[in-house]
């Protein structure tokens, strides 16, 4: 992953924070009484965000690409609706810890699983455990089975009696998702640039290396995958109370694949470019869905383009601009002459050389 | 359970496993020689069992149907495999998966406005629609045993070119390691593209038999394919061995599990994969 961005990405990225946060302002002049709805449409982009940066922190920085995030972030969205009480709203206070507790488990029962296998491995039984919850709660009857559950009261965030924030604002809780997004931001740009964000880097770059070094890889990537799972959690949670309703649909493996898609669009590896992935591809299928009804069709083909020709996606446009007709190959050699300034990778040299003789044959 | 009705489950449970063998052959296949994650192998399922119904419906024979749309399948695995994967082979496997899911939506939408949303179905076509008396009221139907017959002859195939040509000794080779058979001077090249092809016709062969036994519908390859990445994870990656007693096994425990515990049916396979991973993370024949 990159560890220092040009200056420009922190431009481009409080610009662009600094317009969405202000929509609520600007937002009613500009598109009338369309406003609204655009608030609730980027709210949810503000919660997808939230979970596509939690899948960075598995694929783009560890390097396991899960093809099952949608576990947790349909888990969030489910215990929610099944924690709520019916006739009035439960409280954040302790509505929060649970889905970040439920996560939790739930990722360290699936990690210590799918942590042993490596590559394809990894892919398909993560596949594989997301589909098997995913069969579990659309035929259970106490998750409503295909339909799903109502959440039929927002949960509050009251001090004693009076209310913190009114959540049941549009405005209120978009800033609320707002900081949520940010304060995750926050949270995963210090965990890699922590010790252990330092260990999880090594670990994707070379995890026998690492191993050799005396690193327990296991126990850390043990430990990464519960951290995307309780993040990916709130984001379920945060999405079920915008929603108003949790749903299978919202854990089956379209959602993981669409996740996956939004990492790629952005630029992995990078935190902020899941941001802008989640963002691109929500202004895309808003597009392509008022186009034609055969939509997909333009997502597929969209996709496909996206990985063929732009593999390091939207922040890779930003932090290497394109202009030289070796783009790529010269963004790949930078990244890795910068990886081998590394301290910790200095002992290795033949890892910075072999991929780039493979490219090269 | 009486006797006559556990031997009808087993039967079927048998044909569903072969017929998941068919299908996790390719994949196993295509994982283990090419390194590409083929999320789009359901969907040429799909297509398959599409293919026979329209072609049925056209032609009004389904044996004539199936022999046209074979070439079908095979040609447009070759145009997916030159056009898209040709350029994947040296990446990570993420952008083989977000590709291949770019193409199932592409090939679903495709299915979509070729033949509509409609659940559609094929008649038991001649001679084979009759069905045994097994007991006063337990019937066997004869297409289901001639589907069997033919995935076993399929697979002793499959097994015959492996073990005992130098086709099979090549793909065997590339298995274990590709780069030492490329670097023997084996075109590796178009040894991709001919096992991408095979693979891809196996599965749509695989939809194409099986029409006439479910409902063709939109999105059906997408669960198959999560079930035979189940066969493939418990058999072992690039092993043919294993995908063959791995879809027996799956297709044995989805058929019982549905008959003796509906409530965890869905489940079950789960569970058994979850099994196997504990104790050999690679796969039971890997």
């Amino acid at each position: 992953m990159l560890h220092s961005y040009p200056k420009r990405v922190t431009f481009i990225m409080l610009a662009l924070t600094a317009i969405v946060a202000t929509f609520p302002l600007w937002g009613a002049s500009v598109f009338g009484s369309q406003s609204d709805f655009i608030l609730e449409k980027l709210t949810l982009m503000l919660i997808l965000a939230l979970f596509a940066m939690s899948l960075d922190l598995l694929v783009g920085i560890v390097g396991l690409v899960s093809l099952g995030h949608a576990l947790f972030f349909g888990l969030g969205a489910y215990t929610l609706a099944l924690a709520s009480p019916d006739f009035s709203p439960a409280s954040l206070w302790w509505m929060l810890p649970l889905v970040a507790a439920v996560a939790a488990v739930a990722a360290l029962v699936v990690g210590v699983l799918v942590i042993r296998t490596k590559g394809i491995f990894f892919i398909m039984t993560t596949l594989a455990f997301g589909q098997m919850l995913f069969y579990l709660i659309s035929t259970s009857s106490f998750t409503g089975s295909t339909d799903g559950i109502f959440i039929m009261f927002r949960p509050s965030l009251t001090v004693g009696e009076t209310a913190l924030l009114n959540l049941d604002d549009p405005r209120t809780f978009f800033y609320f998702c707002l900081g949520m997004l940010v304060a995750g931001y926050l949270f995963l740009r210090w965990l890699t640039r922590s010790y252990f964000g330092q260990v999880l880097d090594g670990i994707h770059d070379n995890e026998h290396r690492m191993q050799a070094l005396g690193y327990a890889t296991g126990s850390y990537k043990l430990i990464a995958f519960v951290i995307a799972g309780i993040m990916a959690g709130i984001a379920g949670m945060l999405a079920a109370m915008q929603y108003g309703f949790a749903n299978p649909a919202q854990l089956g493996w379209h959602t993981s694949g669409e996740v996956l898609i939004m990492l790629i669009l952005g630029g992995m590896g990078t935190i902020f470019g899941p941001i802008l992935g989640a963002f691109a591809y929500e202004i895309l299928l808003f597009v392509f869905e008022h186009l034609t009804t055969h939509w997909p069709i333009l997502m597929g083909l969209t996709i496909i383009v996206a990985v063929l020709v732009l593999p390091r996606g939207i922040a890779g446009l930003i932090t290497a601009p394109p202009g030289k007709a070796e783009l790529l190959k010269a963004s790949l050699l930078r990244r890795l002459a910068k990886g081998g300034r590394k301290p910790r990778t200095d002992a290795h040299p033949h890892q910075a050389v072999m991929p780039k003789g493979r490219a090269e044959s | 359970m009486d006797l006559a009705f556990f031997g009808v489950q087993l039967l079927n449970g048998l044909q569903y496993g072969l017929l998941l063998f068919l299908i996790a052959s390719g994949l196993t296949l295509i994982f283990g020689i090419m390194g590409i994650i083929n999320l789009a192998h359901g969907a040429m399922y799909m297509i398959g069992a599409y293919l026979v119904y329209d072609l049925t419906m056209r032609l009004g024979n389904f044996w004539l149907a199936i022999v046209i749309a074979i070439p079908i399948a095979i040609v447009l695995g070759l145009i997916i495999e030159r056009l898209f994967l040709d350029t994947l082979y040296k990446r990570d496997h993420l952008y083989q998966v977000l590709l291949t899911f770019g193409l199932i939506l592409v090939l679903n939408e495709a299915q979509r406005i070729i033949w509509g949303g409609d659940v559609h179905s094929v008649p038991v076509p001649a001679p084979f629609d009759a069905s045994l008396q097994l007991t006063d009221n337990l019937q066997y139907s004869v297409y289901r045993l001639f589907v069997m017959g033919v995935c076993l002859a399929l697979a002793g195939a499959i097994y015959w070119v492996i073990r005992h040509t130098r086709l099979g000794i090549i793909i065997r080779a590339g298995a274990v390691n590709r780069d030492m058979v490329e670097g023997l001077g084996i075109n590796v090249r178009t040894l991709f593209t001919l096992i991408f092809s095979v693979g891809v016709a196996l599965t749509a062969f695989a939809g194409m038999i099986a029409a006439p036994l479910t409902s063709i519908a939109p999105g059906m390859g997408d669960s198959i394919l999560i079930t035979c990445f189940v066969v493939v994870v418990i058999g072992g990656i690039g092993s043919i061995k294993g995908a063959f007693w791995g879809a027996i096994l799956i297709g044995m425990a989805e058929t019982f599990g549905s008959v003796l515990i509906p409530s965890l049916a869905s489940m079950v396979i789960y569970l058994i994969m979850a099994a196997v991973l504990l104790v050999k993370p690679r796969g039971l024949f890997a």
